[in-house]
């Protein structure tokens, strides 16, 4: 056990070095890409409780997309943090009681077992033992098979929160000249050439 | 004290030596597969390419190792020094990361992991912050330029290898690469009654999606004809402008890794691996490594004559054919494969 703990501590410890360096730093591209260091430790330590699908799908969705668009408008926007950060004080209060109410959840989620010992027990699906089953399918059963339709209600969620959005961007803009690839694979000689007999001296 | 030994020194020192075993013969590999791109380019061009290092120019990557080793490191003042000199680090580590998960035989890999492909995927998908962060610290117009072009370009193009990499997971039911591997054993080819050979592959079932992981796998490893990132003619040299001596040559030995790595799962997903072509003893005798490697030269032939052939795409054709054209088909794909295989009771 002795590496494994020796990982945990290295993994945690950088986790939350950089979570501090994300609201601690200067310049926010800095901030991204320390932000992008906390989200790898947390993928090392789900690897270390045998949670390897979750790590990697915090991998590829968070760091390989979200936090790629995150850095790209972060380096596209000129914000002046020192403006931002002249509010600051006036926020505190509000920004501590949401960390407040979210340390208390995490504290009665985590805890569950003391507070309620009969009721932690009773896990309405329990996840096999790693095994017996492996982590990837484990999750598919749940989601895929058990609650589907709550995944599906999710995915509807979603799909409906896409449409707005792109609702609420798209503008038609008038004479914009746009490339119609059929129409331009479907030219042929006959309507895209005409043929012109020219007589010297008098032009076209 | 000798339990400590044989848990912990000896396994560590048989994966660093695999570790270093698969490093050095990647290295050597990448070094002609880089004298192979110029000499196929050149062969099309009807030149002869690099021919004076060496014969037929065999020792030329080393040549250029060692001219880009000794050369003076230019840092330009405007530039973000620590980020400057991170981004070719960044790149040329996950490039070779990912060659961990990847059987070249029967249980020669370094780490048979369960989620191996999902691995490959997030490494893959880690590869575009060199970029970023190279163009970004650059502080320079034609980099960062190419950094924003290459972020939306390998995002784009891996929604549609994710995609194709599940219709293939859909057929083989393990994310692990050597059970991908292994399921290629016996597939259509079988079904007809015919002895194992390469109609059992999945690029035949599958063949829209082997097509579009190939296309797919030029735009992610920034190939021509999906080179915008560093297109001459409009950005120079791209997010590649102000590097020199050998943060350079670590980007380019990162493209060529990520080149290798896409050939190397084209292998594995469409090509079956290390199995032979057909089933019979003579070819069963000759290893499997040897298999493997033919097939991914062949796919990197692939790859140098695309380049070779075919003109560069403008930035919003790029963007159309990941989202119009190769999104819908993969989509459309990963649903026809999963009623198949529900409908015809191999699922």
């Amino acid at each position: 056990m002795g590496l494994q703990t020796l990982f945990f501590y290295l993994f945690a410890f950088i986790a939350v070095a950089s979570a501090f360096m994300v609201v601690s730093a200067r310049n926010p591209v800095y901030s991204v890409l320390f932000l992008i260091l906390t989200f790898f430790n947390a993928a090392g330590l789900f690897l270390l409780t045998g949670a390897e699908f979750l790590a990697m799908i915090l991998l590829v969705v968070y760091i390989g997309a979200v936090a790629v668009l995150f850095l790209f408008v972060v380096m596209m926007l000129d914000v002046d943090f020192a403006q931002m950060r002249a509010g600051f004080l006036e926020y505190a209060p509000v920004g501590a009681l949401v960390g407040l109410i979210l340390a208390a959840e995490l504290i009665i989620v985590v805890a569950g077992s003391v507070f309620s010992p009969t009721i932690a027990k009773n896990v309405p699906m329990p996840i096999p033992a790693v095994t017996q089953r492996t982590n990837t399918a484990a999750l598919g059963d749940v989601i895929y098979t058990h609650y589907i339709y709550f995944f599906q209600i999710a995915g509807l969620v979603l799909l409906v929160a896409m449409i707005g959005a792109i609702v609420l961007t798209l503008r038609h803009r008038q004479h914009i000249k746009r490339q119609n690839i059929s129409q331009q694979v479907g030219r042929t000689p006959e309507t895209a050439v005409q043929v012109v007999k020219v007589r010297p001296g008098q032009g076209v | 004290m000798d339990g400590f030994f044989s848990t912990y020194v000896w396994p560590a020192a048989i994966m660093i030596g695999q570790t270093l075993l698969l490093l050095v013969a990647l290295l050597i590999f990448i070094a002609y597969i880089l004298l192979a791109d110029r000499k196929i380019w050149a062969a099309v061009q009807l030149r002869r390419g690099p021919n004076v290092v060496g014969p037929f120019g065999l020792f030329q990557s080393f040549a250029d190792l060692l001219k880009f080793v000794v050369k003076e490191p230019v840092i330009p003042a405007g530039a973000n020094k620590v980020l400057f000199l991170l981004a070719p680090l960044v790149t040329v580590t996950l490039a070779l990361a990912a060659w961990a998960v990847v059987p070249l035989n029967e249980n020669w890999v370094i780490a048979n992991i369960n989620v191996g492909i999902l691995y490959v995927l997030a490494i893959s998908s880690l590869e575009v912050y060199g970029i970023i962060m190279g163009g970004w610290a650059s502080n320079s117009k034609y980099p960062f330029l190419s950094a924003l072009r290459s972020a939306a370009q390998m995002v784009s193009y891996e929604v549609s290898i994710g995609f194709v990499i599940v219709t293939v997971l859909l057929c083989v039911g393990s994310l692990n690469l050597t059970d991908i591997v292994n399921s290629q054993r016996d597939g259509l080819g079988t079904m007809m009654g015919l002895p194992g050979s390469f109609l059992d592959w999945y690029w035949l079932p599958l063949f829209p999606m082997f097509v579009v992981f190939f296309i797919s796998a030029l735009a992610e490893t920034n190939r021509p004809p999906f080179d915008l990132v560093e297109a001459e003619s409009e950005l120079v040299a791209g997010f590649m402008v102000e590097y020199g001596s050998t943060p350079y040559m670590m980007f380019m030995l990162g493209e060529y890794a990520a080149i290798c790595l896409m050939c190397a799962l084209t292998t594995i997903l469409f090509l079956g691996g290390w199995l032979p072509p057909v089933d019979v003893w003579f070819l069963n005798w000759v290893p499997g490594i040897i298999w493997f490697v033919l097939k991914s030269t062949m796919v990197f032939f692939m790859f140098a004559m695309v380049k070779a052939f075919v003109p560069r795409y403008r930035y919003d054709q790029l963007m159309r054919l990941g989202w119009k054209v190769f999104l819908p088909l993969s989509l459309v794909m990963v649903f026809l494969v999963a009623v198949t295989l529900k409908l015809g009771g191999w699922a």
